[in-house]
């Protein structure tokens, strides 16, 4: 048996190294959990698949392309992190890594590599399906610049809000509402379904909904148009979302 | 009083968790480099201690302090190590690959495969941890929290689900690491565990000390451990 050296000997990893190790190791169960790669992939898949021959009811690729990489990073930095989250405090990790030099600032950030690196998978993945499928996208050079913009700024409200879920409710709810909001949102706010189809009353508040600002966001972007105000929509989502998981959040259950 | 040498020091803690209060004036100390005993019954506030120790939890008053600074202090980080009562893993996560990267956020780690040899988890590395028997758990969660070679480590009923072969193996680690100079913590209901480990006990109930002592003192008078802890504690109705 090798001898171990139990004397102790506490000392932190470089900042860096210990975000790198648990975005890869979150990513690493993400990608395994076969649930979140339903949500991940085969649902947009499905919905490109669909538009490509059924256009008339689904709607074009010219529209589906941009609404699916938003329903990408909508099911990646909302339901997964909601979920995965909610699990973590339930098992007792979170109360495990509080000791450890991860800490919370390191949590964080590495959560959001764990989300950018699945995110960036599923969008080489999506974009390059909907290009084989007939996509072809008018990004300008500015356009694209904005489209990076609102993924990053969107990514991070949903990550705060699946946060402040996570981190107040049980785990079985958080997995039920998490479901239930993404559902809903789908559906309902605008986020693969241009916010022009629905009724004229309801638009007003769809239109503030974050989901809203990025649907139409990267639509009118993957269509050569700059659109100001889903910047703003989200900026003050993530302002919100991110004070209240800061205050709210709680690391055991 | 605790006394100035105290690795963990906490005076008057009171935890309330809205109406209910857990913690009542708590105060006790743990001695640098020694093996301290908390026992109690179910719901005396011993977890909770730990949590405040690891600044999980904010007392309503009182202070805790861990290594000579506040409990929960960043600066504190990677010098404690926790073996939390639950879990304390992804579910879908092997063995081995916890470990790994549990070592990963420290700059001196202890070998992983020498780790996992010690602790008798070589046939298991690879399992998921939710299909691991709860004596394997409990040695992955052992494992976690020595891994980064901490100065203080607090186990929360470290042999819970072990077998006495486990058991056993546990205590002789635990007095290795006390030999090698780590102060130790641990929570447990096993009266055998105290005597045989710790150089101080605190029997905690209704979130205060009840009694402290060595052991010895506490059985001065010829009653058992058990004894002692029965006259001092009272029964909860099972919840």
């Amino acid at each position: 048996m090798t001898a171990l050296d139990l004397s102790p000997a506490p000392a932190p990893a470089p900042p860096a190294k210990r975000i790198v190790r648990h975005g890869l190791i979150e990513a690493r169960l993400l990608i395994r959990n076969a649930e979140q790669l339903l949500l991940a992939l085969v649902i947009p898949l499905a919905i490109l698949v669909a538009g490509r021959f059924a256009s008339a009811s689904i709607g074009s690729l010219e529209l589906l392309g941009p609404s699916v990489l938003a329903l990408a990073v909508w099911s990646s930095a909302f339901t997964s992190v909601a979920i995965s989250t909610a699990f973590e405090r339930r098992y007792g990790v979170l109360e495990r890594l509080a000791t450890t030099p991860l800490g919370k600032p390191g949590l964080i950030a590495g959560k959001a590599l764990a989300v950018i690196m699945i995110m960036f998978g599923q969008l080489v993945i999506l974009a390059g399906a909907a290009l084989g499928l007939g996509w072809r996208p008018r990004f300008t050079a500015l356009s694209a610049v904005l489209a990076v913009i609102l993924v990053i700024l969107a990514a991070a409200t949903f990550v705060c809000l699946a946060l402040l879920l996570a981190g107040r409710l049980r785990a079985e709810t958080t997995l039920g509402l998490a479901n239930l909001i993404y559902v809903v949102l789908v559906i309902g706010g605008a986020l693969i379904i241009p916010l022009e189809r629905y009724p004229a009353v309801l638009r007003p508040v769809i239109e503030v909904l974050p989901t809203a600002a990025l649907g139409e966001g990267l639509r009118a972007a993957a269509n050569g148009q700059l659109l100001g105000w889903p910047v703003l929509v989200l900026l003050a989502w993530l302002l919100a979302a991110g004070l209240a998981a800061w205050k709210g959040f709680r690391w055991t259950s | 009083m605790p006394s100035p040498d105290s690795a963990v020091r906490v005076d008057d803690l009171v935890v309330r968790f809205g109406s209910r209060t857990v913690l009542d004036g708590l105060a006790l100390g743990a001695k640098t480099g020694a093996l301290t005993a908390v026992l109690g019954p179910n719901g005396a506030g011993k977890t909770t201690l730990i949590r405040c120790c690891t600044g999980l939890i904010r007392p309503s008053e009182g202070t805790a302090r861990v290594l000579g600074l506040p409990a929960g202090s960043r600066m504190l980080a990677g010098r404690i190590g926790l073996m939390p009562q639950s879990a304390g893993s992804w579910s879908g996560i092997r063995a081995i690959e916890l470990l790994r990267y549990l070592a990963g956020l420290y700059a001196n780690p202890l070998p992983v495969p020498a780790l996992i040899e010690r602790l008798g988890l070589t046939d298991c590395a690879k399992t998921p941890y939710r299909r691991l028997s709860g004596g394997q758990q409990q040695a992955v969660n052992l494992a976690g929290a020595l891994v980064g070679r901490p100065e203080l480590v607090f186990l929360d009923e470290p042999t819970a689900g072990m077998d006495p072969h486990a058991r056993r193996a546990t205590w002789l680690l635990l007095r290795e690491l006390r030999a090698n100079g780590v102060t130790m913590l641990l929570t447990t209901h096993a009266m055998d565990e105290a005597e045989a480990l710790a150089d101080q006990v605190f029997i905690v109930d209704g979130g205060r000390v009840a009694i402290s002592g060595t052991v010895r003192q506490l059985t001065k008078s010829g009653e058992s451990l058990e004894s002692v802890f029965l006259t001092h504690t009272r029964a909860r109705a099972a919840s």
